[in-house]
């Protein structure tokens, strides 16, 4: 089995690999790359735990192969945080306790952000169906859409 | 596994057609990718189409049509403003497809390829009169949509063939699609029946029409019947019923635990009766 080099930006940093053609995305992020903040949960792009944005679009890092990030730009969880500076949803997240296990939260996380960069006043109904693609069997969804809407607000700099 | 790149449709076919073992075409992947996960197919030769030039692109034809490429997502038909005020239920059948995520990937191409009876996209394409571009070891050939499902996960392209393209043809004037799926929550499921309505009005009367239906048969299929029976009238209620009985008898439903035959059988009419009202709705100039 020939490895194939694979060069892409992740998370604004250039990074080299080289990848098994059948691994996934995910497993390059996670086993080549040390990024282990994408989680695989069902590995068959239902549960979301693995969304990354690959060239700006949302995707499951599941049902993308290594090899097709070969020249892409690759957004994680790893490029949220500003350094310390925890950004508005991951702060709200927390503000909110939109998590109890977690394992789903870094997906949640990467699809809100760019829900906010595509519609920064949804209403709640569209955070839900945009996050429908996102399973959390812990917290009944209601802290998590309450703390994407409130993020939204301080984003747009209003009062929730 | 090789893993492929050509850069044109035509080394992807030659690629294929001398390929000894199992071969598996490469777009959004949200089925390939799926299959290989669970084990059921282990391509030896995967054969990725998206460094073919063109093939993430929805262009206008000259004769007024579109042309969307193989590796189009569906996000990327929502974005187009053109190709939604033109075919929206061709759009809205692609966007009931999966996630946000599924969406950032999934393919038009990919969703008629898999062959599913219950595919939410494919009906809109039957309905709209689409064919699809197929370039093989020998060439070129263009078919009718409705020609390349024929059974589930079966489709008629042979050994070394692939989808280069979907062309939907010109919309024209006054007419309107649109496409309904029944499933028994509101996100993320198969559908359970699906209709699609493509019609074309001349004043308040229809004087064309196309309807398709999902998940009533082993494929996508063409319901000629149900055309006939509002072609020539204004959809009043004595065509609606006609319609919805033709496309009830048109189906040949399983029965699983998401539907029985009797509930498939009468759900098709009923979407197929509200679809035709959207699509005429549309066709007087209703953007919503």
């Amino acid at each position: 089995m020939s490895k194939v080099h694979v060069t892409t930006s992740v998370n604004g940093d250039e990074v080299e690999f080289l990848a098994d053609p059948r691994e996934t995305l995910l497993d390059c992020l996670r086993d080549h790359i040390g990024l282990t903040g994408s989680k695989e949960g069902c590995g068959t792009g239902d549960c979301g735990a693995c969304s990354v944005t690959l060239d700006g679009a949302l995707v499951c890092s599941c049902l993308v192969l290594g090899v097709e990030a070969d020249g892409k730009r690759v957004e994680t969880i790893e490029g949220m945080a500003d350094g310390a500076e925890l950004h508005p949803l991951q702060r709200k997240f927390i503000e909110h306790a939109a998590l109890q296990c977690g394992f789903c939260t870094p997906g949640i996380l990467v699809a809100a952000k760019k829900l906010l960069e595509t519609n920064p006043n949804p209403t709640e109904e569209e955070v839900r169906y945009w996050l429908a693609g996102n399973l959390c069997r812990c917290t009944g969804y209601d802290k998590i859409i309450r703390a994407v809407m409130d993020a939204a607000a301080e984003l747009r700099q209003e009062a929730a | 596994m090789r893993y492929h790149t050509p850069t044109t449709f035509e080394d992807a076919a030659q690629l294929a057609a001398r390929a000894k073992g199992l071969t598996r075409f490469l777009a959004g992947g949200t089925d390939v990718l799926v299959q290989m996960r669970a084990g059921m197919v282990q391509p030896d030769d995967l054969i990725d189409l998206k460094k073919i030039a063109g093939v993430s692109e929805i262009t206008a034809t000259d004769d007024g049509g579109w042309r969307i490429g193989v590796a189009v997502p569906g996000i990327a038909l929502g974005a187009h403003e053109g190709l939604c005020a033109d075919w929206p239920g061709v759009v809205e059948g692609m966007e009931l497809v999966g996630s946000t995520q599924i969406q950032g990937r999934a393919t038009l191409t990919g969703n008629l390829c898999n062959g599913s009876p219950a595919a939410d996209s494919v009906p809109g394409l039957v309905a709209a009169g689409a064919s699809v571009e197929i370039t093989g070891p020998d060439g070129t050939r263009t078919v009718p949509v409705e020609d390349i499902p024929v059974s589930p996960g079966k489709t008629a392209l042979e050994a070394g063939e692939l989808i280069s393209a979907i062309l939907l043809p010109p919309r024209g004037q006054n007419a309107g699609d649109a496409y309904l799926r029944f499933i028994p929550r509101t996100e993320m499921d198969i559908a359970v029946v699906g209709s699609a309505v493509s019609l074309r009005l001349d004043g308040d009367t229809v004087s064309d029409a196309r309807v398709a239906l999902g998940a009533v048969a082993p494929t996508v299929k063409l319901v000629p019947e149900a055309a006939e029976a509002i072609i020539g009238t204004t959809l009043d209620e004595s065509a609606l019923e006609a319609l919805a009985k033709a496309a009830s008898a048109a189906c040949s439903p399983i029965d699983d635990k998401r539907g029985t035959v009797a509930f498939r059988t009468e759900v098709a009419g009923v979407l197929t009766k509200r679809a035709a009202l959207i699509a005429k709705a549309r066709a007087k100039g209703d953007t919503a």
